[in-house]
């Protein structure tokens, strides 16, 4: 069975004040699978998941979502299969249980229906004994947590990942990535993993891409992306060198 | 019939008076809220919708000058307002045929033009005062750019009932607008402002006083209730 | 399987309601069926309360409700002239003139009449107390440039001190250091006089109406009652006059015309004389039917 191709990229530049920061002649993302994208800062990463989320446009070139050939166009109801974990999530100046049935209440549906689903995501987050606590008062690591839960709830086709465990603690890390690899085993979800953790990507990534420059280093299968890399950059960056 | 610096007394006569239910007094205050309230709805039916599309609309041209016409909106001299409205409903002017000088609508027209401003500038203002990021974090979660400006109005809900209450303050306490278009006929368009102003004219100095803490009392009350409305969410909710 | 399901927000709800409400009422006016005269008058016939005493008969009589704007007299001719009002009662002789010469007004008569008086300081600076003629006093206070409040506002009255000031052989004074024009209504220029030490004339309804101690002010030309009172250029004659109909079609001619008729009428009359004897001893007002005390 061929591989099914959730994001097609062509050509895609992106232009900030006369500045290429994201050229990417050639990327397929595949359905159901991780895609861990490294990079040192400023090379693009979350320029390219704010590409892939439909929040910008580029400014040549085209991004294909499955059989669609304008991500821009989409219709409503299959943009939103696309959704974004931000690295600081601005949580609203609500309850926690508001804020996780935030994304099925902008979907139309009522507080009560929502309520098991969000109550289950709490959960399985250990934020249960926070549902009724005002969200702006949690601390880093909950407020994360409760950014993974209102993007889950309403079971996205598409999670795109932006440094989600960046400044946590290591308890607070293997919550959620745990709760990330629970999820794609229950069903097909396409992940992109923006991270500057190499052993993060190592642990949870089919494949890896290096971002630098905003230009594309190398792309492919985890093992071999760590392992036999193609390009001396890789393998400097992945042993924690400096790389420009 | 009596003398300044009654003002002890002003507040006894405030409660008998009250208590009396003087249906003339009734007929004020109920006078009272209607312009007031009346103008407050159409302020903010207006108002609101166009200062969240400004405050959330960063890279408007000209915002600059928008900015100032708006500025200058929310300092307006009432009795200019009140001027400028006289003129257009007098029949001799281009509105006349309306006949709605020396009445409620005249009225509430003038209120609403000096509150609009107010509404749609300290909106503005509170939407401005909201993180950016929060914007493209809800597109992300799927919410349509009318779902953004309504969740980020609740966000700044204390800054947007501030733009509320101020504008209901502005309007409940004018009196040069109202007494010109208005014309404080009694039982038609005489309101609290324009019977202080009656009752010091006639020298009725703690009548007036009355009068005075009886709106003081009024725009208390709805501040009170436009705060407790802001705070409301804020704390968990009881089951 | 999600059921969706519109969300609800009964605060809002609620709120938006009672806005609403509100505007509807406000916008759907306050017929109470009767027809609506408008009345453009001075502030002393309903600041003194007379209005409020004998309007109620009118109402009765006619079926018709009286909406009173009470404001300065210039204002109240303004009103007549550009058609938003039915009918006037004023007290500006010349200008009363000159508004009917100009075809805004059917005809005028006579009402009622009361008096102007110079008060001042009881310590009487420029020596005027008991002078019969309002003319010479003016002159003899802007000889001692004794501090002088003039209403300065364009009313009946500030009319009649311009007058005054032509009939001393003064061009009306510019805003000397003594002479004061203060823009505000009777009770607000008496208050000022209290406080600043000053002359000025107030019409005898106001005086006694405000009669708080007015900071020592005492009426030093124009006597104690109206009878007492022996210069014949005080004498402030109210005249009424409906508003020609022909301005729009809004304006009641009819019904203008009526009340020209009732408020002259004996028995009008005959309350106009009896308001306020019980309050201040002295009538407030005399009607012009009546015989009066000088002509
Ligand atoms: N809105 C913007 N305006 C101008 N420059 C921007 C904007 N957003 C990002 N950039 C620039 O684009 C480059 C890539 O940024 P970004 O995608 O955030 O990098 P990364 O996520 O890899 O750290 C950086 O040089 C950054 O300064
Ligand atoms: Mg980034």
């Amino acid at each position: 069975m061929p591989t099914e191709i959730e994001f097609a990229l062509e050509d895609v530049r992106r232009v900030y004040a006369g500045r290429t920061v994201l050229d990417i002649p050639a990327l397929e993302i595949r359905r159901g699978e991780l895609l861990a994208l490294v990079g040192p800062s400023g090379s693009g990463k979350s320029t390219l998941l704010r590409l892939l989320n439909g929040l910008e446009k580029p400014d040549t070139g085209r991004i294909g979502f499955r059989q669609q050939p304008d991500l821009g166009a989409l219709p409503l109801a299959t943009r939103r299969q696309i959704t974004t974990v931000f690295q600081h999530p601005r949580l609203l100046d609500r309850s926690v249980e508001e804020n996780v049935a935030l994304g099925l209440r902008i979907r139309g549906v009522g507080r009560a229906t929502a309520r098991p689903r969000v109550r289950e995501l709490l959960d399985e987050l250990g934020l249960a004994a926070h549902a009724r606590a005002p969200a702006p008062r949690l601390s880093a690591g909950e407020r994360q947590r409760v950014a993974l839960a209102r993007s889950l709830a309403f079971d996205p086709a598409v999670l795109l990942l932006d440094e989600p465990t960046a400044n946590l603690d290591p308890h607070n890390v293997s919550l959620l990535e745990e709760r990330i690899r629970r999820e794609r085993a229950r069903r097909p979800l396409t992940v992109v993993l923006v991270t500057h953790n190499v052993f993060q990507a190592r642990r949870l990534a089919d494949r890896c891409a290096l971002l630098l420059g905003g230009k594309l280093v190398e792309v492919g299968e985890t093992q071999r992306f760590f392992e036999t890399p193609l390009d001396a950059r890789v393998t400097a960056f992945v042993r924690g060198e400096m790389v420009w | 019939m009596d003398t300044p610096g009654t003002l002890g007394a002003a507040l006894l006569d405030a409660v008998i008076l009250l208590a009396s239910g003087d249906a003339a007094l009734l007929a004020v205050l109920g006078r009272t809220l209607e312009v007031s309230l009346a103008a407050l709805g159409i302020a903010t039916a207006v108002g609101l919708p166009t200062g969240a599309v400004l405050g959330l609309a960063r890279g408007l041209p000209a915002r600059g000058t928008v900015r100032a016409l708006i500025y200058t909106g929310m300092g307006l001299p009432p009795v200019v307002v009140g001027l400028f409205v006289y003129l257009l409903l007098s029949r001799a002017g281009p509105l006349g045929d309306l006949g709605w000088l020396f009445s409620v609508k005249a009225m509430v027209l003038a209120q609403t033009i000096l509150s609009v401003p107010l509404v749609v500038g300290l909106t503005m203002a509170a939407l401005e005062g909201v993180d950016p990021e929060l914007g493209p974090q809800l597109a992300a979660l799927g919410a349509t750019p009318v779902q953004v400006a309504r969740t980020t109005l609740r966000e700044a809900r204390s800054g947007v009932l501030a733009a509320i209450a101020a504008a209901f303050g502005a309007a409940i306490s004018e009196v040069g607008a109202v007494m010109l278009v208005g014309g404080n006929i009694e039982g038609q368009t005489r309101v609290l402002t324009t019977a202080i102003l009656l009752e010091t004219r006639r020298g009725q100095f703690s009548l007036a006083c009355a009068l005075g803490l009886l709106l003081l009392a009024l725009t208390f009350t709805l501040n009170f209730v436009l705060l407790r409305a802001g705070e409301r969410r804020t704390l968990p909710r009881a089951d | 399987m999600i059921r969706h399901q519109r969300p609800t927000y009964p605060c809002w709800l609620l709120a938006g309601g009672v806005l609403l409400g509100a505007a509807a009422c406000a916008l759907a006016g306050d017929h109470d069926g009767r027809p609506v005269l408008r009345l453009a008058t001075t502030t002393s016939t309903y600041d003194s309360g007379l209005l409020g005493a004998i309007l109620p008969a009118f109402e009765k009589e006619s079926g018709a409700r009286v909406d009173v704007i009470a404001v300065g007299t210039g204002q109240a001719l303004a009103l007549g002239a550009a058609g938003d009002a039915d009918v006037l009662l004023v007290h500006a002789r010349d200008k009363e003139d000159a508004f009917l010469a100009a075809g805004h007004g059917t005809d005028r008569r006579e009402v009622m009449y009361n008096d102007f008086i110079i008060v001042g300081p009881g310590d009487d600076p420029a020596g005027i107390r008991g002078m019969s003629s309002a003319s010479s006093a003016l002159a003899q206070i802007a000889k001692r440039e004794a501090i002088f409040a003039s209403r300065g506002d364009d009313s009946g009255t500030h009319s009649k001190e311009l007058a005054l000031w032509k009939a001393a052989g003064h061009a009306p004074p510019s805003n000397a250091g003594w002479y004061r024009s203060l823009g505000q209504g009777m009770g607000a220029t008496l208050r000022y006089a209290g406080e600043a030490r000053a002359y000025t004339l107030t019409d005898r309804g106001t005086w006694l109406s405000q009669r708080e101690p007015l900071g020592g002010l005492e009426i030093l030309v124009g006597g104690a009652s109206m009878a007492e009172n022996h210069d014949p250029s005080l004498i402030n004659r109210y005249g009424v006059i409906p508003v020609n109909p022909l301005k729009n079609k809004a304006i009641r001619g009819k019904l203008a015309a009526h009340f020209a008729r009732w408020i002259t009428s004996p028995p009008t009359q005959a309350a106009i004389g009896a308001f306020g004897r019980d309050r201040f001893g002295q009538p407030l007002f005399l009607p012009a039917l009546a015989p009066r005390a000088h002509d």
